[in-house]
């Protein structure tokens, strides 16, 4: 294999990662406030199509970025009115939630069936990426760049801040933030809109990373491997990196099995590659799940209905 | 004047029924309005989703097609959500259910009797049930989340099909089309009402309904399943093993799910094609919670629901609506359907501001 090759490889994992690293950095910061919103699916969608739609009509994919995030944000207030003021199941809102996304992408997205967005102009020089080293360092997205540098303020925020580490008291033991006076339902709203805006803009990676044509349902699950993947990684923003990164690269397997007939992903069906990242998530929680030290990382509350008894 | 929420001493039942009636006629209304915005026919939207099935007789034995499966798979699935139990994967066990029944129609393509058709559909069951098992036993084992295991499948499942669809079982006489062929006259499920589509397994399948409503509402194993979900802590000191509700309820959602698919086999599709996969399992989701998990309810519930895909055929070709435009009412159902839950458990009640009394107070709740 040549250092192209390996490079353009490099290249197609990155941005396989990226969506799953954003909507699984949102969602962690939802559990930490002891949310399950299994609504991802449905806010990556919105934010893809709202993303679209803004490049198509205004031309600007940096403002494409904020309407994603604020049109995942949106979506995702449905959720928390329901199950934060209304106390519903978030196990049935959540799914309401991605089915709801689904229809409304589509239905949106009938009218740009076809059509092509132009996307980020790149962030460097072309000089800087004219050498394989350099088209590693710097060849990317604005957006991998964005990604990373969220990674690090998620990880800063929770361990490094008083907000952060409200928002965790309030997942591990919401009837005792709530009695030294701290908003349950107030922390976790916020922490619901995060989720919502960083979907948001894991969904419109796909249009402006990916690739720049509408498809119906194109983030196909990406927002359930998400939400496995905040238990893959225990709960901690760096192992989410790594687990993006792996189911990434697991993802891309399809890609190289249907352009290169010839090459060693041959020796598997293109289906087979396809469900290999389904597949590794079902193992991989498995295995996690068995270990008792990582179950022990869930947020106490996650999940559960607050009761405040006062 | 403030509208405030009230506690009831103990939950209303009318609201527990009525508040389905009311997500539906909510939808609706919301519905026209969100269409509207968007910019299509939003009266007409909801006129051809919701009322033109109805007002179509010829549609109505459509509609029974439709809600044959709904009403299966949804009544397996309130069974699960009655233990607290989530499988979101039921889409799959219907793909392997409809899989393993194909595989045996492949297997008696020149065999003819009568032991057929109970073979495949025996073999539709047994597929669901397995696929259902797999995150049963990841759930009692190793303590992994149902819900995404259960989902995670699903996409297994899908690819598992287009893998044979497209591969394997390809009808070498299809006109290299991706789909298995044609199932034999023995393979097929007769017409009950002549003239119409409708087919054996919707008699089954009310069958299956009302035999589960009275298991679930008069045996021990109905008991069981409702007091592991409503308060685990007596089940266990009941005796009653969560483990064991889990491998029932997975068993069970499971094997209808299959046998859901293998009816859809031997029936309306009459072979399996890439189109195969009609999102009837998650949509019977909203079934199970549309129906208030009583399989009599269920049944209403799967009516509705399949009006709804009736109707987004018809909208599609008479509005030139997008097909998935459906999913957005059938979501707003369950919307609505679970924000007016809390009627359920507490009456609004217009009350006189008193002077201080309110600040941003949130209003008791109780778990749901």
């Amino acid at each position: 294999m040549s250092l192209d090759y390996l490079i353009a490889v490099l290249i197609t994992v990155v941005g396989a990662s990226t969506p799953i690293l954003f909507a699984g950095l949102g969602e962690l910061v939802a559990e930490k406030s002891g949310v399950l919103n299994l609504g991802v699916e449905g806010m990556m969608l919105i934010g893809a199509i709202a993303a679209f739609a803004t490049v198509d009509q205004l031309g600007n994919p940096w403002l494409a970025v904020v309407a994603a995030a604020a049109a995942g944000a949106a979506v995702s207030m449905i959720f928390a009115v329901l199950t934060l003021s209304l106390s519903a199941n978030q196990v049935a809102t959540g799914l309401a939630l991605t089915i709801f996304g689904t229809g409304l992408s589509t239905l949106i997205g009938n009218n740009f069936t076809g059509r092509a967005i132009k996307t980020f102009e790149p962030l460097f020089p072309a000089a800087l990426a004219s050498n394989p080293i350099g088209r590693v360092v710097f060849g990317y997205s604005p957006l991998v760049y964005f990604s990373f540098i969220m990674v690090a303020l998620v990880a800063w925020f929770l361990r490094g801040t008083r907000a952060g580490l409200i928002l965790r008291a309030v997942g591990e033991n919401d009837l005792s933030a709530h009695s030294i006076g701290y908003s349950v339902t107030g922390v976790r709203y916020a922490a619901v809109a995060f989720g919502g805006a960083m979907a948001g803009i894991g969904g419109a990676t796909f249009p402006l990373v990916l690739t720049p044509l509408w498809a119906e349902g194109l983030t196909g699950g990406r927002g359930w491997i998400a939400i496995a993947l905040v238990v893959f990684a225990g709960w901690r923003p760096v192992w989410l990196l790594a687990g993006a990164y792996f189911f990434g690269l697991l993802s891309t397997f399809e890609l190289y099995a249907k352009a290169s007939g010839a090459s060693w992903t041959s020796i598997l069906p293109s289906e087979a590659w396809a469900a290999l990242p389904y597949l590794a998530t079902v193992v991989v929680l498995a295995v996690i799940s068995a270990s008792k030290q990582a179950g022990g990382n869930a947020p106490a509350c996650l999940g559960k209905p607050f009761i405040p008894s006062a | 004047m403030k509208l405030k929420l009230e506690k009831r001493p103990e939950p209303s039942r009318l609201m527990l029924y009525a508040s389905p009636v009311g997500a539906v006629i909510v939808t609706m209304i919301v519905g026209a309005i969100i269409f509207s915005i968007i910019g299509y026919d939003g009266l007409g939207a909801v006129y051809q989703v919701f009322i033109a099935p109805v007002a179509t007789s010829y549609k109505w034995s459509d509609v029974a097609i439709k809600a044959s499966p709904l009403i299966l798979i949804g009544v397996g699935l309130a069974v699960g959500n009655r233990a607290a139990i989530w499988n979101i994967g039921a889409e799959g066990q219907y793909v392997v259910g409809a899989l393993a029944g194909a595989g045996i129609g492949l297997l008696t393509q020149n065999a003819t009797g009568p032991w057929i058709l109970p073979l495949m559909i025996l073999a539709g069951i047994i597929g669901g049930a397995i696929w259902g098992a797999i995150p049963a036993w990841l759930r009692t084992s190793f303590n992994v989340n149902e819900t995404l295991s259960s989902l995670m499948l699903t996409y297994v499942a899908i690819h598992l099909m287009n893998y044979l669809v497209t591969g394997p079982w390809k009808d070498p006489t299809g006109f290299s089309f991706p789909q298995t062929p044609l199932v034999t006259a023995d393979q097929t499920l007769p017409i009950i009402i002549p003239g119409t589509q409708i087919h054996l397994g919707v008699a089954i399948t009310l069958v299956i309904a009302v035999v589960m409503w009275l298991l679930m509402t008069r045996s021990v194993f109905g008991f069981q399943i409702r007091v592991v979900g409503s308060a685990p802590q007596a089940a266990r000191h009941g005796g009653f093993s969560h483990k064991q509700t889990v491998w029932l309820a997975f068993l069970l959602s499971g094997g209808m799910a299959g046998l859901a698919g293998i009816f859809e086999v031997c029936g309306p599709f009459s072979q399996i094609s890439l189109g195969f996969p009609q999102n009837y399992g998650f949509t019977a989701i909203i079934v199970a919670f549309l129906g208030r998990l009583n399989p009599l309810g269920v049944i209403l519930a799967g009516i509705v629901l399949a009006i709804t895909y009736v109707g987004g055929d018809m909208a599609q070709s008479a509005l030139q609506l997008p097909n998935a435009s459906k999913g957005i009412f059938q979501a707003m159902m369950l919307f609505f359907l679970l924000a007016s839950d809390i009627l359920v458990r507490y009456r609004l009640r217009l009350v006189r501001r008193a002077p201080a009394a309110v600040s941003a107070t949130v209003p008791e709740r109780s778990a749901a």
